[in-house]
């Protein structure tokens, strides 16, 4: 269950988007979703979704990989799509009982759908495409120029790293502790809502305790190898723009002009 | 009463590029009151192997039977089964949780639904076989020492009173003297209550000394299964998987080639130091 969230979750192969420089696949991805709330009318997302389609075509992903993300947020798109289909004022267009579905309606929800969906594509093709590390590089150094405002971006992307590189480590560690327990016979399944939660302190506590001494470890072992933060440190691999990323930056530029542009037309159907 | 089991197979990560297939055509049977040793190489698919014997892991195909009953079978109670087949994993002492050892202890027994007087029978039973001394029973499982809650997480499943107890490299991560005592109260409780036990281990000197039967695993399939000396003739073999049969087995074989006259097939050092003793006197 919890293997099936793939935000976060690196898909090794061969690609021109893999190899892309990280701050490229950064402001992409942020773009896009800017890009997204532009809209108008349908046009301007059939052009994001035939660029995102592109996209997902050259990475070499599989598709249902980028699929598996949208599982987390169902909940959420299902409860945005309902509330906007009741809730908004307009003309009506089909009503039962109490409950109206307005042309108006049926508008947000189909667009905050398929926002929410293109949103959530398109940052895990950012992060199926991009190892942790070399997007908390990409963030590093990115967001340098904040350090002029005192903010410690180094430090921050440390903790980034460090936190994304624990993720598969405490998701292995939950599993192999779920399975002990499971092997001692407790029962993570059955039961109402407090009985499962009840389930979950032979779970949680050996969690906590390994998370923590691994931290501890973790610590001990930067020190011993003298880590002081960031400065003077520097990259064994250092992030350096080539002619791909040029041109993946003048694709994205050309897709924000021709998108915003025809995305903003009044069109006299508007979707 | 046994178990059994037919042509498993397991594959991890199936339909993704990574799938590994971790089993391969496993056929096993495992009568009553055996001590056997499973051994391989990191990655050779014991860890593996184990858990499907107590329904832990489904394999991908091929089936199980435990006391004849097909465990795969949809009316089959797994959660019974768990209590039958006790496995302590790898570093258990890692599932401690409660706020003394007893309640820890207890924590398995008392899933089995059975009272609290018998769950409490139980669980002082299991420590008091694990050698785990009676101050320790009311101290935070946190406060112990290494070797004493690796103890201490052993008796957690020894409380359920399996048929059979699987032990998932009960020895990583302790000294010589650690490891001894605990492989010597396993041999022990094996032939104080007759149960089915199960070591699976890397090292070929932990088990050679303790068990009836040695299977040795590399890349999903069993290599050999059969009693240790037939098992450690294969000098050349178990190397090239990665593995090495005890350093006494060395000695030996060292000796016969030099010209002396010596039975290698011991496995241990007291058994060794015979066999020296009687190529010595036939000279």
């Amino acid at each position: 269950m919890l293997r099936d969230i793939t935000l976060g979750q690196y898909y090794q192969t061969e690609s021109v988007i893999h190899r892309l420089d990280p701050r490229v696949k950064l402001a992409g991805t942020l773009l896009f979703i800017i890009s997204l709330f532009f809209f108008r009318n349908f046009l301007g997302y059939m052009i994001a979704a035939s660029f995102l389609f592109l996209v997902i075509r050259l990475s070499h992903v599989p598709f249902r990989f980028m699929v598996k993300g949208m599982r987390a947020v169902l909940f959420l798109l299902l409860l945005t799509v309902v509330f906007n289909l009741f809730l908004t004022p307009g003309e009506a267009l089909v009503s039962v009982w109490k409950l109206t579905i307005t042309k108006e309606g049926l508008r947000t929800a189909v667009t905050m759908a398929v926002r929410l969906a293109m949103l959530v594509v398109g940052s895990s093709v950012m992060t199926l495409t991009t190892t942790p590390n070399n997007l908390t590089d990409g963030m590093e150094k990115g967001l340098r120029p904040l350090k002029l405002f005192r903010v410690p971006v180094h430090e921050v992307a440390m903790m980034m790293s460090i936190a994304l590189r624990f993720i598969p480590i405490l998701m292995e560690e939950t599993d192999k502790i779920m399975k002990a327990q499971i092997a001692r016979g407790a029962d993570f399944e059955s039961g109402n809502l407090i009985r499962r939660a009840k389930a979950l302190v032979p779970l949680m506590v050996p969690l906590f305790i390994s998370a923590f001494r691994r931290a501890n470890d973790l610590a001990m072992a930067m020190e011993a190898r003298c880590y002081r933060g960031g400065d003077g440190r520097t990259k064994m691999k250092p992030l350096i723009y080539r002619s791909r990323d040029r041109i993946a930056y003048l694709c994205i530029l050309v897709y924000l002009v021709a998108g915003i542009w025809l995305g903003r037309l009044e069109l006299p159907v508007a979707g | 009463m046994s178990i059994i089991l037919d042509h498993v197979n397991y594959i991890y990560g199936a339909d993704t590029p990574l799938a590994v297939k971790a089993l391969d055509d496993i056929c096993l049977q495992i009568p009553d009151g055996q001590f056997i040793g499973i051994i391989g190489h990191t990655g050779s698919g014991k860890s593996t192997l184990v858990q499907h014997l107590n329904g832990l892991l489904k394999a991908t195909s091929g089936s199980i039977y435990f006391n004849g009953e097909d465990i795969y079978d949809r009316d089959y109670d797994r959660k019974k089964l768990r209590g039958k087949v006790g496995l302590v994993f790898q570093y258990p002492e890692h599932q401690l949780f409660e706020i003394d050892v007893f309640t820890d202890v207890c924590f398995g027994p008392k899933n089995l639904g059975l009272d609290k007087k018998e769950v409490e029978l139980r669980a002082y039973d299991a420590l008091r076989k694990v050698g785990l001394p009676d101050e320790l029973f009311y101290q935070s499982p946190f406060e112990l020492s290494g070797g004493q809650k690796r103890r201490a997480a052993i008796a957690g499943v020894l409380a359920m009173k399996p048929e059979v107890l699987v032990l998932d490299e009960p020895t990583a991560g302790l000294d010589p003297r650690g490891r001894e005592e605990i492989l010597h109260q396993i041999k022990e409780l094996q032939t104080g209550t007759g149960m089915t036990v199960i070591l699976v281990s890397h090292s070929m000197e932990d088990v050679a000394e303790y068990v009836d039967r040695i299977i040795v695993m590399n890349k999903g399939r069993i290599l050999y299964d059969n009693v240790p000396k037939e098992v450690f003739r294969h000098c050349a073999e178990l190397e090239e998987v990665g593995l090495a049969p005890p350093q006494v087995t060395y000695i030996l074989h060292e000796l016969r080639r030099r010209g002396l006259d010596v039975d290698t097939d011991a496995t241990t050092v007291e058994e060794a130091a015979e066999a020296v003793v009687k190529a010595m006197a036939k000279r």
